[in-house]
């Protein structure tokens, strides 16, 4: 299966490479340098390289590409969705996936790789498994180990691995015991030039917090279940009760998780909270253009719509842009394109415009397409799609935890056609 | 070795890259800068006698090989700290081992005692982490060593060692591929393992060393789609793909009558308006007239094995990992009938919100589904819309997706999509776009006027390779009926004037050139216009002009001759001699003279050739005769390693392969057989209706959670859940189970004779069992269109299957009878206990009359049975909660194969321990099945939750071979179900054991009159009384039945009442004396209605489960 896993960073140089049968020497990764090369935007190398002895699968994550090399036949999914596992994995132990953080944590990111993968087959993914081998650092702990010559290798040999509920440690003790969820939406939608919707959908994700002692069991029931539409879910769901009465029972991992994502059925419209009027025009001589952006709210059930941001990218030509705002302030970056125009707060009484002027490479011929809008924006204590949470019911442990729900609309691939 | 050498390697290794060097740490700065130095330094490190030393040279070294740095000249240094009793310098010493190993051969051989001793751990942690690093050493001296290590850890009591085990055959066998004979015999081996956490680890090597043979998956075919749920979700990848690919083998293709039906209505097929579509339109005829040929002999049934693949894999569509939806997606686009394979679109779709690297994947995949199952995607063809910041590869694979997906209905509103993408800044972007317009034009004739009007739209665009792009389809699509759009010929030769790309002119002039008998009078002027700006013109341009000049020349020479003279002259001398050369060449070709050869004679059939319209096909087609979701099916090519996804069989082959044999218990030893009872009951559960209540408690088993037993109907379902069982699904169950009792009548009459002639079990209950099982198969497979026709084959089949399984119950009791001494020991020594104990609580209580009626001693006898083998070697890990215990049920502790030889049973006698009021008598049986003595019987280690407390039972000197002793323990366990968890030892070895009570246990009998009853009642209600309704069990509707099953799940006492509708019972917990109530109330036909009071809600809300599993069952 994976034969051997190489870190890279954004520049091109390796940082870190693991193998898990016999080595394979790094250049092999001049393929993929090249195919890097060539795609010049990272995003756009091709997740899945052919070499003349190897397969290169890699997947890009926090501006470093995690760069696998297999030689058999693999479900190359198999491996994307192993790499993310060892990036959140990185995530969840040091907070950050990023190079300084791995380079800082050389030997335990070592350890945990040869712990997650024997042979090339994953071994312990589960997180709170591996917690229980390897400590996640803190600074506390280290400064203990300096001063002791402790380790942060667990000298309990770890039993996650053995129960039927990987994914909870036996023996979690909590004097506040506490169970938070946030019912997060992301409204995808690509509105076009006139404002109609082309499509929109609602895609929503359960996050929860969950820190209770002992084995409790939970079971988390909607008032509207019938909204979800597809579900996914998290190992330790149980699908036949959501399946025969709509409800989420599980025996919660430990600590932060998702729980469930769902994407709310079509039949329903979606609501859109806010309405775009723009007008970006380029001249077809003088090399200059004129960008005009209102927005306004629409639907968005008496909330108020927070963290407003819009983001365009510009075509190549665009030199600078001589703007105004009525609310917040705008960054142009030149380097890459893109307007930025940051506005917070929507204030319906006076709506927030960006207007000004767009001067373009002398002599070049006027783009023909005009660059499509990116919205950004949240709505606390709104879950769009309507769903509610009813109630939390815990089984199986005797104290009572304090429970809280949380909403929150943001805009997800929020597109405004120009 | 010298260290100069290791310092030229280094450099290598790091220079390769240029990759820029840096410090571990600050401090280390300084030994970086003098290799002697640091190597020195760290030996002397590693030799030092502080762990903290050899910790932290350890961590330098190990950093060193995460970086890519050599550091092979410290093994000897290293090596020899492999024993460390840190385990921290331990682990990273592994580390180092299994990557240096392969190059210091002779030195590594010094670590492998460490690791053979290691496999001697009692503990099952060191034991397996000693094999994994054994295994990872790739050392071919040590192939024997691994070879013996693997076999015995292939049948160690721990299944975490077994799947370590499992991971080391494929390790061992890129090693050595000359041991693959033997590794298939373990492989062999743990295939029969019933546990999840072996089974997917166990099928990757099967898949590693030995795919073709599926023969090996017969047996254990059944349990691997049940226990497929529960296993981890890497394993259930794996274990699908080759489900897949053993599905393909084994069953008939389920489309067979419907690509016949098809074929009459092919309304579908006017979409294909090309030629090479109907070509692939005939070559599919064929194959169905094969099919239907088939189809007429024998109409398709569809194997029950084949639906159970199906079902059980259905809900992992759900799963949270990509890997697994894709793989159930193959699976189901694979294997599925038509109209089944929809639900698979949904998942899919859903991918496409996840990482880029994923959307790519599953967007191939998509794109080679929707060519064949394009119905399927088309009502979420908006999900496939394209955004401005898609990466380029995705937005190419969602084009082709659209373009795949567009049919007459949706055509207008994928034009109107594809319009804005025409204006994207990514070039290559809409270069594909325009692409996919010439296909949608293509396969829609409705719209190819539209198309290629937009197209020509296009050709004033003023990017040249959208100008290019669009010349290029606009010229395929003409090529197809050229006759049809001369006015677009002439369109175009009118856009010379404008045009400026030139590659866009040269097109425009090999069309005139190609179609100039559908524009003769055009095409004279063009060439004149042509020929007077011919200087000027791009190189490419010139050429055509040459070429639309001879064509012309050929076919309409009398207007032409001297314009064709006149341009060849022009190019004969010009700068390029390519067009020097092309201008002399068509020369000689095409005017004739006295020099010129036979060529000339075919001049025009050389030049006006009829040409092959372009084929505008997906790069998609045909794709799916590789096993989607592979990586060979991304690449288009076969990876090494892949295997072929064979076509379905023309006749199944024999599905009573999969059957589990019984004759084969009575060959192997107890412990396989076991194994071979558990590996039986996908058997039971597959045919569907009528397993009994042994089997329910099987499966149970099989989940390895061993939680409480359940109705073997959900087990049936979907494989075993592993969690606790719901409370709720329970009364639901009942309710449906009413309406559902008529439907299955039939059925139910069918079954009874076999049933009664198996067990003396009234036949009424019976029917309830059958009623219940299958009214819940068919809900879940109420979706299924083909319902009806399965399920009566279904019964069919299950029918014969049954008589099978009658065979081999009865075959089961000859064993039992005929068998090893322990088995008929244990049951006499249960009756024996059954009836002291009975005595007992005769002596403590009046009068609660547990009388057990001879036909539930058969029931429990077997429940006991089973739930030996549900407690397996694993009683240690799961903190199974058994649910409905029988007064006097025996639970095993120890098996003897596990124990070597001595084996431990254990029940909850019910009496009360005399040392200490708040404890549970637990009453242990020892007995010594091995041929030596075993001496200091006595138990360690107690690990309690807080507040229990446990009072040892006194140390057994000697228990002689073949002897067997009873000793009885106390156990505070604080009124919680929690495991009281302890180590057995004796004097040679250790074992890990545990015991958890069900909560009925938990309790012991009071003697209330029935007014204290009601006040204590009173004053328990709200939040301390549960109430459920329930139908009783068509056995229990006796008040002594009642009274019978509730003492039994619970240790209470009956509390006289002067109605005969209700029953009531007393007792209180052991800890806390919290008072226990429970009533039954009967009414007509079976209605009861259960209700607990109770103080402490958790014990209430556990026993209502309990007593409601015992009235119902």
């Amino acid at each position: 299966m994976i034969h051997s896993l190489f870190l890279i960073n954004h520049s091109g140089d390796i940082f870190l490479e693991k193998h898990w049968k016999s080595v394979i020497s790094r250049s092999v990764c001049d393929y993929f340098f090249e195919a890097k090369e060539k795609a010049v935007d990272p995003e756009n190398v091709a997740p899945v390289l052919q070499t003349p002895h190897h397969y290169l699968i890699s997947v890009y994550r926090g501006k470093l590409f995690f760069l696998s090399v297999v030689q058999t036949e693999v479900p190359p999914l198999f491996v994307i969705e192993f790499l993310h596992r060892v990036a959140d994995t990185f995530q969840d132990y040091f907070g950050e996936c990023s190079e300084g953080v791995i380079k800082d944590n050389l030997v335990t990111v070592y350890e945990l790789l040869e712990e997650m993968l024997d042979n090339g087959f994953p071994l312990a993914t589960e997180s709170n498994v591996l917690k229980e081998m390897i400590r996640p650092p803190n600074i506390l702990r280290s400064v203990v180990n300096t001063l002791t010559g402790g380790s942060n290798v667990g000298d309990k040999l770890p039993t996650g691995q053995l129960s039927n509920v990987p994914w909870r440690r036996a023996g979690v003790k909590y004097t506040n015991n506490e169970a938070y969820f946030d019912v997060i939406e992301e409204i995808d939608a690509i509105l076009d030039k006139s404002g109609t919707t082309v499509f929109a959908e609602i895609q929503g994700v359960v996050e929860a917090c969950v820190r209770l002692t002992g084995m409790p069991d939970l079971t988390l029931s909607f008032m509207n279940p019938r909204l979800l539409d597809d579900v996914s879910f998290h190992p330790c769901v149980r699908f036949k009760r959501w399946e025969s009465e709509r409800v989420l029972s599980f025996i919660p991992p430990d600590g932060n998780f998702t729980l469930m994502t769902y994407h709310v059925s079509s039949q329903n419209l979606v609501a859109i909270p806010v309405y775009v009027k723009q007008n970006i025009s380029f001249f077809e001589s003088g090399s200059c253009g004129r960008l005009d952006i209102t927005i306004g709210p629409k639907q968005n059930m008496g909330k108020t719509v927070e963290g407003l941001m819009v983001t365009i990218h510009m075509p190549k030509v665009v030199l600078s842009a001589n703007l105004t705002a009525t609310q917040g302030n705008y960054t142009y970056d030149l380097a890459t394109k893109v307007v930025v125009w940051d506005i917070g707060k929507l204030n319906p009484q006076k709506l927030p415009n960006l207007r000004g002027s767009l001067s373009l490479q002398a002599g070049a011929p006027k783009p023909d397409e005009n660059p499509s809008l990116n919205i950004d924006l949240k709505i606390q204590q709104l879950a769009i799609s309507g769903l509610k949470v009813s109630r939390l019911d815990m089984y199986g442990e005797k104290y009572k935890p304090f429970k809280g729900v949380k909403y929150l609309t943001k805009a997800g691939k929020f597109q405004v056609r120009t | 070795m010298s260290a100069s050498s290791a310092f030229n390697d280094e450099k290598g290794g790091s220079s390769s890259v240029g990759e820029p060097e840096y410090g571990h740490d600050p401090a280390s700065g300084g030994i970086f800068s003098s290799d002697y130095k640091r190597h020195d330094d760290l030996k002397e490190m590693l030799d030092s006698n502080k762990d903290s030393l050899k910790l932290e040279a350890m961590k330098r070294i190990v950093a060193m090989i995460a970086r890519g740095k050599n550091a092979s000249d410290l093994f000897p240094a290293v090596v020899k700290n492999v024993a460390c009793k840190n385990i921290e310098v331990k682990k990273l010493v592994y580390v180092y081992l299994v990557r240096y190993a392969e190059e210091q051969q002779d030195l590594a051989l010094l670590s492998i005692s460490t690791f053979q001793r290691g496999l001697k751990d009692p503990n099952q942690l060191i034991r397996a982490s000693a094999l994994r690093v054994l295994s990872s050493i790739r050392v071919t001296i040590i192939v024997p060593i691994m070879m013996l290590a693997i076999k015995e850890a292939a049948s160690d009591m721990s299944p975490y060692v077994r799947k370590t085990a499992a991971h080391a055959i494929p390790k061992l066998y890129s090693l050595d591929p000359e041991q693959k004979d033997q590794l298939i015999e373990v492989i062999e081996k743990l295939l029969a393992d019933k546990t999840t956490l072996v089974a997917g680890s166990v099928v990757m090597a099967f898949e590693e060393v030995c795919p073709e043979r599926i023969d090996l998956i017969h047996k254990n075919y059944r349990k691997l789609c049940n226990l497929l749920i529960d296993v981890e979700e890497w394993g259930q990848v794996v274990i699908i793909n080759m489900l897949t690919r053993y599905a393909r083998t084994q069953f008939l293709n389920p489309n067979i009558n419907e690509s016949l039906l098809e074929e009459g209505g092919g309304g579908d097929k006017t979409f294909y308006g090309s030629d090479e579509d109907e070509d692939e339109d005939d070559e599919e005829k064929e194959k169905k007239a094969e099919a239907a040929a088939l189809a007429k002999r024998k109409p398709y049934v569809m194997d029950p094995d084949h639906r159970l693949l199906l079902r059980n894999t259905k809900p992992l569509l759900q799963s949270r990992n990509a890997a697994v939806v894709m793989a159930v997606a193959q699976l189901y686009f694979h294997l599925a009938p038509k109209a089944e394979v929809g639900v698979i679109a949904k998942a899919l779709v859903r991918l496409l919100r996840s990482h880029s690297e994923v959307q790519y994947v599953v967007l191939q995949n998509v794109a080679t589904m929707t060519i064949k199952r394009r119905g399927m995607f088309e009502p979420y063809l908006k999900s496939f819309y394209i955004r401005s910041t898609d990466p380029t590869q995705i937005k190419v694979l969602k084009l082709e997706v659209l373009t795949n997906l567009a049919n007459e209905t949706n055509i207008s509103t994928i034009l109107r999509e594809f319009q804005t993408y025409i204006k994207s800044m990514d070039k290559d972007f809409v270069a594909a776009t325009i692409q996919a317009i010439g296909r949608c034009a293509t396969n829609i004739g409705e719209v190819r006027d539209t198309c290629l009007n937009g197209l020509v739209q296009l050709l004033s665009n003023r990017d040249e390779l959208v100008v290019a792009e669009s010349v290029v389809v606009i010229k395929k699509l003409l090529q197809m009926q050229p006759e049809k759009h001369s006015d677009i010929i002439k369109h175009m030769a009118k856009l010379t004037d404008n045009i400026q790309v030139p590659m866009a002119r040269a097109s425009i002039l090999w069309l005139i050139g190609e179609y100039c008998e559908h524009v003769p009078k055009i095409a004279p002027d063009v060439l004149r216009k042509m020929a007077k700006s011919f200087t000027n013109e791009e190189d490419i341009v010139k050429l055509q002009i040459i070429n639309l000049a001879a064509k012309l020349y050929l076919t309409n020479s009398k207007q032409t001759k001297l314009l064709t003279q006149y341009v060849l002259n022009l190019a004969k001398y010009d700068q390029n001699y390519d067009i020097r050369d092309r201008a002399r060449f068509i020369r000689q070709l095409i005017v004739p003279t006295e020099k010129s050869g036979a060529l000339s004679k075919y001049a025009k059939k050389l030049f006006l050739a009829l040409k092959p319209a372009p084929v505008l096909e997906s790069p998609f087609k045909d794709r799916d005769h590789f096993q989607l979701g592979s990586l060979s099916h991304l690449l288009n090519a076969k990876a090494g390693g892949y295997q072929e996804l064979p076509d379905w069989p023309e006749a199944a082959p024999d599905p009573s392969v999969r059957n589990v044999e019984v004759p084969e218990w009575t060959k192997c030893s107890s412990r396989e057989k076991r194994k071979e009872k558990k590996v039986e009951k996908p058997f039971y559960s597959d045919s569907e209706g009528e397993s009994g209540p042994t089997e329910s408690a099987d499966s149970e088993s099989d989940s390895a959670s061993g939680s409480e037993s359940r109705s073997g109907s959900e087990v049936s379902g979907s494989g075993s859940e592993s969690e606790e069982s719901e409370e709720g699904s329970e009364s639901e169950e009942e309710e449906e189970e009413e309406e559902e009792k008529d439907k299955k009548k039939k059925k139910k009459e069918l079954k009874k004779p076999v049933h009664e002639s198996e067990s003396e079990q009234s036949s009424e209950e019976e029917d309830r069992k059958i009623a219940r099982k299958s009214k819940q198969r068919t809900s879940e497979s109420e979706s299924e269109s083909d319902e009806d026709e399965e399920s009566e084959s279904e019964s069919s089949q299950s029918e014969s299957e049954e008589s099978e399984s009658e065979a081999e119950v009865k075959k089961k009791k000859k064993t039992v009878e005929s068998k090893p001494p322990s088995k008929p020991v244990k049951k006499e020594t249960k009756k024996e206990k059954t009836e002291m104990s009975l005595l007992d609580l005769d002596d403590f209580e009046p009068a609660p009359s547990p009388q057990v009626t001879p036909v539930n001693t058969f029931l429990s006898n077997s429940l006991v049975t089973d739930l030996e083998g549900l407690s397996l070697s694993d009683s240690v890990l799961s903190p199974a909660t058994i649910a409905p215990s029988s007064a006097l049920k025996n639970y095993e502790l120890l098996h003897r194969i596990t124990g070597e030889g001595l084996s431990v049973e254990y029940c909850f006698s019910r009496q009360p321990f005399s040392p200490d009021a708040n404890m549970v008598a637990v009453q242990m049986q020892f007995t010594n099945n091995a041929t030596s003595d075993t001496k200091n019987l006595h138990m360690e280690d107690v690990k309690l939750q807080s507040g229990m407390r446990v009072k040892e039972f006194p140390e057994i000197e000697l228990l002689s071979a073949g002897e067997m002793a009873t000793a009885v323990m106390g156990i505070d366990f604080c009124d919680s179900t929690q495991a009281a968890n302890f180590q057995l030892c004796t004097h040679t070895r250790k074992f890990f054991v545990s015991i958890q009570p069900p909560v009925g246990e938990l309790m012991r009998p009071i003697f209330l009159t029935e007014n204290e009853f009601k006040k204590e009642q009173g004053q328990l209600m709200g939040m301390n009384e549960i109430t459920e309704k329930l139908t009783l069990d068509a056995k229990c509707r006796n008040e002594h039945a009642i009274v019978q099953r509730v003492t039994t799940a619970a240790n209470l006492s009956r509390v006289p009442c002067g109605s005969d509708k209700e029953c009531r019972f007393a007792g209180r917990t052991v800890t806390s004396s919290s008072l226990v109530l429970v009533t039954v109330a009967t009414k007509e036909e079976g209605a009861a209605q259960l209700t607990v009071n109770c103080e402490k809600m958790v014990i209430g809300t556990m026993l209502v489960k309990d007593i409601l599993l015992a009235l119902t069952q």
